[in-house]
């Protein structure tokens, strides 16, 4: 695989692994400077914009929560959200902190899966979780059994784990008792010294240094860690403060599709530059409203504090993680700070009296954002005056962060040279690790990427 | 790190997860499978699982669980060559089974759906029609679900360890429903329910949560859609809400049903 690194070098790994989806790398170096640097999505596309027209404003989150098993309820949910807000429909109260509930369940289902199944076995030198666990049987444990406690939520909430039946706009079509949360809280005890186990876990790991050049897009909430909604929030590469943020009616003003000159990509860009979503991004955003709890792990976890912490009022610049190899530490946070969460959300809840508030249909346009275990997700639907859906987009936290997730490759690849002689196999394991830190969803993105389209005309 | 010697592999058999046109969410079901990952993976070569290892090997592999549709030309050379590869072939979900949501597309004009959703539509390889996987090569068992169940996967893969036939009903979402002691949410609420022409599998959640059933699991294996039509009418539902059911998850499989085709 090894070539001398004279002139013209090209390396593609056809198939990265551990990541939800397909997708390829391709790597052009010439006379040993990177002069590209694409991750390449062979995922066909499934058209569900094109296939939601003409359905009642009442499918879209049963609909789209199809274009991920990974993140159904980010899906469900910005869904819910955009259609709602077309129909003038508020969900507050009991209903939105059951959402909030069945969310946390998706985070640490997703995060746990990331964290234990994906990502670690690149810190540890294994292929996989399996292999890994002969050597750390008690941390792979450790980690299913946290997964199984997010699956346990959904289940319990959303009938099952995977395309939950149970949610629908307005709210849901059954809530539970008090009595039924019950032995759910049980659990989530136990979870959460495995979720502080988690993070110190992973604060042991070691972090090849690294710095994504990118701002940082989360949705903010006052008060507390956005997840279900909030107002999209951006902190720049530089760190300007105030962060500076746009109501989520004029996403697609800030947040625009780019051709790139002398690529056929497709890139997301946030008001003309990269930008990233994603764990790194919410914790710049809203890492001091985590709980005390929370914050605590993170400072344990050598996070230092948020970057909108107390003290930073009048300050004009402020420090963000910008680590991609350090998101695992972020993520093992949000899992805390989701089974916390939980377990607040179920010692207030009180049954409301209706499972659902009436989204009666009106024609009009509505937009959606929540924070998906990878980064802001946002919808849009347009509604006629029969309810129908006539026109629907989607934007994944994948597609926006294609750009700097080659960023990240090319500035590894550039390094990896100055170094010296490397070979294609190694350059080639560095950059599928690099990817796997931004937990890519490329079955999401499959609308929105850079295809494959040099698949049969690519020298070999 | 180093490893302790791993003990003298035994001859397992050889796992491969294959995926076309999907949302990972049925090979998802299988690191669902908390309790019993690890054990799978005891009895289990894992050879072939770009979701979950980078340890790829090579066919042939035994046993080969196949989520997602063809859809694109690439998709048709691949699922030939994994077919040859594989001695026991097993679809999971509804899109390796009948064609996924994705199938909407071949009722429609595909060509206008790339203008619609791709800036660029020339660069875009895709066939006008999503398919099952039995529509291209000999398929051994065919799992249904939108998502497939954990509890049916896990029969499915014990069945082919013990060399029998996995044990999975074809009788309808009622049948489940009458086990779980629901009440009949369209004979007492008058909720419209595709339960009495869907295939079970689910453990008949929606109606346990007090909805209809939107036949996720596609047609069971005997229906009457003739009798059961009337009844959504009588719940107000129009002929376009009618079609609209029937034509989402399962598209291609209930479109068999109306016409009335094997």
């Amino acid at each position: 695989m090894t070539e001398p690194d004279a002139g013209s070098r090209i390396i593609r790994i056809p198939a990265i692994t551990r990541v939800e989806g397909e997708a390829a790398l391709h790597l052009r170096i010439l006379d040993g400077t990177v002069t590209e640097a694409r991750l390449r999505i062979y995922e066909p596309p499934r058209f569900f914009e094109a296939f939601l027209r003409g359905r009642a404003h009442s499918e879209p989150p049963d609909i789209t929560s199809r274009v991920c098993g990974i993140c159904p309820v980010a899906y469900q949910l910005s869904a819910c959200r955009a259609v709602e807000d077309a129909c003038g429909a508020v969900v507050d109260g009991q209903l939105a902190a059951l959402r909030r509930l069945l969310y946390c369940g998706e985070w640490i289902e997703s995060q746990t899966l990331h964290i234990h199944l994906l990502h670690a076995p690149d810190f540890l030198g294994h292929d996989d979780a399996i292999a890994m666990a002969r050597t750390h049987r008690a941390h792979v444990e450790r980690g299913l059994r946290l997964k199984q406690t997010g699956n346990a939520i959904m289940e319990l909430l959303g009938g099952r784990a995977i395309h939950p039946v149970n949610v629908r706009l307005g709210g849901f079509h059954r809530v539970p008792s008090r009595s039924e949360l019950r032995p759910l809280a049980e659990r989530l005890r136990i979870a959460l010294d495995d979720a502080w186990d988690t993070v110190r876990w992973v604060a042991g790991f070691d972090f090849p240094d690294a710095e994504c050049d990118a701002d940082l897009l989360a949705l903010a909430e006052p008060g507390t860690y956005a997840i279900e909604s909030g107002v999209p929030t951006v902190l720049p590469a530089d760190g300007t403060l105030p962060p500076r943020s746009f109501p989520v009616h004029d996403f697609r003003d800030h947040v625009t599709e780019e051709q790139v000159p002398h690529s056929t990509a497709l890139h997301s860009r946030l008001d003309g530059r990269r930008h990233l979503t994603g764990s790194l991004a919410r914790y710049a955003v809203s890492g001091h409203l985590l709980s005390p709890g929370a914050l605590q792990a993170a400072r344990e976890a050598g996070l230092g504090d948020p970057p909108l912490a107390r003290g930073t009022e009048g300050r004009t610049r402020t420090e963000a993680c910008r680590n991609p190899y350090r998101s695992i530490l972020v993520r093992a946070v949000e899992v805390l700070y989701a089974v916390e969460e939980a377990l607040r959300i179920i010692d207030a809840y009180e049954p409301p009296p209706r499972p659902y508030t009436d989204v009666p249909p009106r024609a009009g346009e509505g937009h959606g954002a929540t924070e998906a275990p990878r980064g802001l997700l946002y919808h849009r639907y347009a509604i006629d005056e029969e309810g129908r859906i006539t026109e629907a987009s989607l934007v994944p936290p994948t597609a926006q962060n294609q750009g700097a997730i080659e960023e990240d490759l090319r500035v590894l690849v550039q390094a990896a040279l100055a170094q010296g002689p490397t070979s294609d196999a190694d350059l080639a394991r560095r950059c599928e690790r690099a990817v796997r830190n931004h937990d890519p969803c490329i079955s999401c993105s499959a609308h929105f990427l850079d295809l494959d389209i040099e698949r049969h005309s690519d020298p070999v | 790190m180093n490893d302790p010697a791993p003990p003298p592999e035994r001859a397992r058999p050889r796992l491969g997860v294959f995926k076309f046109a999907s949302c990972d969410g049925c090979q998802l079901t299988l690191l669902d499978c908390e309790d019993e990952l690890l054990g799978i993976a005891d009895e289990l070569e894992i050879a072939h699982f770009l979701e979950a290892s980078s340890d790829v090997a090579p066919g042939p592999y035994d046993l080969s669980l196949v989520e997602g549709s063809v859809s694109t030309p690439e998709h048709v050379e691949r699922v030939r060559r994994i077919r040859a590869e594989s001695r026991y072939l097993v679809t999971i979900g509804a899109c390796a089974t009948a064609g996924g949501v994705q199938a909407l597309r071949n009722h429609a004009d595909v060509t206008e759906y790339l203008q619609t959703v791709y800036a660029r539509p020339d660069y875009i390889e895709t066939l006008a029609t999503s398919t099952p996987i039995s529509a291209h090569v000999p398929v051994d068992f065919e799992l249904r679900g939108c998502p497939i169940d954990r509890g049916q996967l896990l029969e499915v893969i014990t069945a082919f360890l013990a060399g029998r036939k996995p044990g999975i009903p074809n009788h309808s979402v009622c049948f489940s429903c009458k086990q779980r002691d629901n009440v009949c949410v369209l004979v007492a609420h008058g909720t419209p329910c595709l339960g009495p022409v869907t295939h079970a599998g689910c453990g008949a959640l929606c109606p346990t949560y007090g909805r209809g059933c939107y036949g996720c699991f596609g047609p069971a294996g005997t229906t009457n859609l003739p009798a059961l039509v009337p009844v959504l009418r009588r719940d107000g539902m129009s002929d376009e809400d009618i079609r609209r059911f029937l034509h989402t998850f399962n598209v291609t499989a209930f479109t068999a049903v109306e016409e009335d085709r094997p």
